[in-house]
């Protein structure tokens, strides 16, 4: 007997282990967040969208995504950090703390994004009123690979090729610009 | 679970990225912020996937992931060109396009 399964469906159909984890990791993606766009240190700021993109990884497993969370440790965690930590290397002129970090109207940005928090809440509460998210069953969770896989060689087989030009294209591109001459 | 768990949460994630983009002066951490706005979007897509009970939303967030590395490395690649050109990547001192 787990923890998990002593607190699974304690409450009338709220799993409350699924809860105490979304708001335990919720709070800490919030923070390191705030770090991000708040940090003074280029690298610091690296580090901590480390910590929200692992906990974004965390909640996709807590919404039964395990292919797309595992897709976004090896991509985000693994390569895309790996390019930005390239790119403030190549390119940062001041080791440690930066002195200004932020532009002159940066103070424009705070109500711009609570407005934007707002209208989104607002909307967001209203449509889904007290609706309650259904668990998947055991079944419909094992079958997710093969159902994603399903998509991506039936339907979605014309995006997935695009994606794959836009991806040869943005690599082209990239080393285009990149390169000296 | 609520349904507007995953949707609040995202929300934020997303004003906080919007944040970051109008505030920060370095051209790296408005890639970065950028980053915080498609990583909400894509818990967005996976939570509105759990509520239909669709595997639509798993593939549409897979894609964007992928649009994502090819945006974080074109990107990268013009920040590097325009630090190699001006030794600075402070984005308030690229005003040549002003008009």
């Amino acid at each position: 007997m787990t923890l998990a399964s002593l607190f699974a469906q304690a409450d009338g159909g709220v799993n409350v282990a699924q809860n105490v984890g979304f708001y335990i990791i919720a709070a800490g993606m919030l923070w390191a967040a705030f770090r991000v766009v708040s940090t003074k240190n280029v690298v610091h700021a690296a580090l901590w969208l480390v910590v929200v993109l692992g906990g974004i990884a965390a909640q996709y497993i807590l919404a039964a995504a395990e292919f797309v969370a595992i897709s976004q440790v090896l991509v985000y965690i693994g390569a895309v950090m790996v390019l930005f930590l390239f790119g403030i290397m190549l390119t940062r002129a001041t080791i440690g703390a930066d002195t200004d970090v932020f532009n002159k109207g940066w103070a424009v940005g705070i109500p711009v994004a609570l407005l934007v928090f707002g209208v989104l809440a607002y909307v967001t509460i209203d449509f889904t009123e007290d609706s309650l998210l259904v668990d998947p069953t055991e079944e419909q969770i094992a079958a997710t690979t093969t159902a994603i896989s399903d998509g991506y060689l039936g339907p979605y087989l014309v995006p997935l090729i695009a994606v794959s030009f836009v991806l040869l294209a943005a690599a082209i591109g990239a080393i285009v610009l990149a390169r000296k001459d | 679970m609520w349904a507007f768990n995953f949707l609040l949460l995202s929300a934020a994630l997303f004003s906080i990225g919007v944040f970051g983009v109008i505030a920060r002066r370095n051209a790296v951490m408005v890639l970065m912020s950028i980053e915080l706005i498609l990583n909400s979007v894509n818990l967005n897509l996976i939570a509105f996937a759990l509520m239909n009970n669709s595997i639509d939303g798993h593939v549409f967030a897979l894609f964007v992931i992928a649009v994502a590395a090819a945006e974080v490395g074109v990107g990268l690649a013009m920040v590097l060109m325009i630090y190699r050109n001006r030794r600075s990547i402070s984005l308030d001192e690229l005003s040549e396009m002003k008009g």
